[in-house]
């Protein structure tokens, strides 16, 4: 087997498992923000691995240009749509869980 | 895929198409909510659609884009007529959406028993 | 492993379209209905269908999502339980079913190359298109040359659909009272997310440009390029606000694309019949019958990309000005 088709295998099991990772975490996790954060890693790490992996295999050619720029419109916009979408659930009442653990351990303290 | 019986192997596709359509169907005459009923008529379109890209599917072929490599095309009838249904089907999904608005705006629901009533009442 | 994917996808779609039906949020039920095109679209692909699989999820997650929750924003966000069960509903729909899925028995299987829908015209359009008119991609051949009266139909039918959402909304141009830079309906408090359209917006214009005039050769063509223009003049207008919008695409500016849209469609059938031959014959417009539907197919497709793009900015505009009249 060549050395590229190692690298795309390795590069796209594991953008699998991250993805499948998100996946879980969006529905396991308790609350809004944590299930962003699980929502960033499908968005960013996993669909880097993936595309990284497709382009070892198209060599050199138009494809991989393609590719690479699918990338970077990926890098940049999926963590703006991150960052939007916390900024929507805070400006709209949403507060994160630590923050209500907080408000509450004060109220007990008093 | 010869383990499985043909027919179902076959047809499978066109029956989940089937049921997908139904759901629409389902959706648009039994809800009394203008806008669902609109979503309802988009699943319902989304699954003609699907029904028709089926038909048009070959096994072992490949995109109707001609290349040296590949010799046998999907047919490409069907997804000429579906791309462009699906433009038009949005367009006047717009057009039901409009009419919504209207009908909020001069009766303040878009439930249909509550404008029912609302018209006998007149 | 095809099959694989097939079944997936379309466990996938049943699930999506059953949760619509149970869901009483109407702004959830938009989302499953933005996801349930999406899924389809990826169905789309593997069956082939890359030009289909494009336009799908350039409209059916974009723009109709779009609209769809610009009329909620007119309207109630919460559907009402109805009063009775749906039993009578249930019933039809299954019956329905039952003759739908009994008609299927007499279908050719799945993938059956030798289905009769492969040999009438299918054939012809493979074999001779690349002769006849040119362009690799059989989608785009048939839809501009073979079949330009369904698709000279079509535009009209998008432009009549733009026309009577504006009639039934009507778009008021604000732009006389207010200034700029008090526009309410502008992002103001998200900066990164308006940096980030300025950046990208160019790009996005760029890239329908590029679905334009590439569509001969590859998935794409005038209805996936008007579809992604437009929404980039939607971001634009729901990040930076509408006046800034009305003012780079007016409305008036619009309805005369709309309008010069199908003209140029329907001028080149006309200017065919000119030189002698039918009506939205290309193979007279040049030197030799190739080049006559290389221009013909390239001002078809123009006219259909200018028209899409103005008649769903049009659409878009109405639905988001209503609020404020």
């Amino acid at each position: 087997m060549e050395i590229t088709a190692i690298i795309t295998a390795l590069c796209l099991v594991l953008g699998s498992l991250l993805g499948i990772t998100g996946g879980i975490g969006v529905y396991r996790l308790p609350d809004f923000f944590t299930r962003l954060h699980a929502c960033g890693i499908t968005d960013s790490a996993c669909a880097f691995l993936i595309l990284s992996g497709l382009m070892f295999q198209t060599g050199t050619s138009l494809e991989t240009v393609k590719l690479l720029f699918i990338l970077i419109f990926l890098l940049i916009t999926s963590p703006t749509s991150t960052h939007a979408l916390a900024k929507a659930a805070l400006n709209s009442g949403e507060t994160p869980l630590m923050e209500q653990q907080q408000t509450q351990q004060k109220r007990e303290e008093r | 895929m010869d383990s499985i019986p043909m027919n179902v192997s076959g047809h499978f596709n066109y029956w989940v198409a089937i049921f997908l359509m139904m759901t629409g169907f389902y959706v648009v005459i039994s809800r009394g909510n203008l806008i669902k009923k609109l979503i309802g008529l988009n699943l319902f379109s989304t699954s003609v659609f699907i029904l028709y890209i089926s038909l048009g599917k070959i096994h072992g072929a490949t995109a109707p884009i001609a290349s040296e490599t590949f010799h046998l095309y999907s047919n490409p009838l069907p997804h000429v007529l579906i791309l462009t249904a699906i433009v038009v089907g949005v367009a006047t999904t717009a057009v039901g959406l409009a009419l919504t608005a209207r009908i909020y705006e001069q009766y303040g629901t878009i439930e249909e028993d509550e404008i029912r009533i609302k018209d006998e009442s007149l | 492993m095809e099959l694989f994917i097939d079944i997936t996808l379309l466990t996938f779609l049943c699930i999506t379209a059953l949760a619509i039906t149970v869901i009483r949020k109407l702004f959830c039920a938009v989302m499953l209905a933005g996801i349930f095109s999406l899924l389809s679209a990826c169905l789309f692909v593997s069956m082939d269908a890359v030009d289909v699989a494009f336009t799908e999820a350039a409209v059916g997650t974009g723009i109709a999502t779009v609209l769809m929750l610009a009329a909620l924003n007119l309207s109630h966000s919460r559907e009402k339980c109805p009063p009775y069960q749906p039993l009578l509903a249930l019933l039809v729909v299954c019956t329905t079913g039952a003759v739908l899925v009994y008609g299927t028995m007499d279908l050719p299987a799945f993938g059956d190359a030798t289905a009769p829908i492969h040999h009438h015209v299918a054939p012809r359009y493979i074999e001779q298109s690349q002769q006849e008119i040119g362009p690799p991609n059989f989608v785009t051949s048939i839809l501009a040359s073979y079949r330009g009266y369904d698709t000279l139909a079509e535009t009209v039918v998008i432009f009549t659909a733009g026309l009577s959402v504006v009639a039934l909304l009507g778009i008021r141009d604000r732009r006389g009272g207010q200034s700029i830079t008090t526009d309410r309906s502008a992002m103001k408090g998200y900066l990164v997310l308006r940096v980030v359209t300025k950046l990208l917006l160019p790009f996005i214009f760029l890239f329908a440009l590029y679905v334009q005039f590439h569509g001969d050769y590859g998935p794409g063509g005038g209805f996936q390029a008007g579809v992604i223009f437009a929404s980039g003049v939607i971001i634009h207008s729901l990040t930076l606000g509408r006046d800034r919008t009305l003012k780079a695409f007016p409305q008036r500016f619009l309805t005369i694309l709309a309008t010069a849209g199908v003209l140029l469609y329907g001028g080149t059938g006309l200017a065919a019949m000119v030189r002698g031959g039918n009506f939205l014959d290309y193979s007279v417009l040049g030197a030799t019958a190739l080049a006559g539907q290389h221009l013909g197919i390239f001002l078809v497709e123009l006219g259909v990309g200018v028209t899409v793009f103005a008649s769903m900015t049009l659409m878009y505009y109405a639905f988001s000005y209503r609020k404020e009249a």
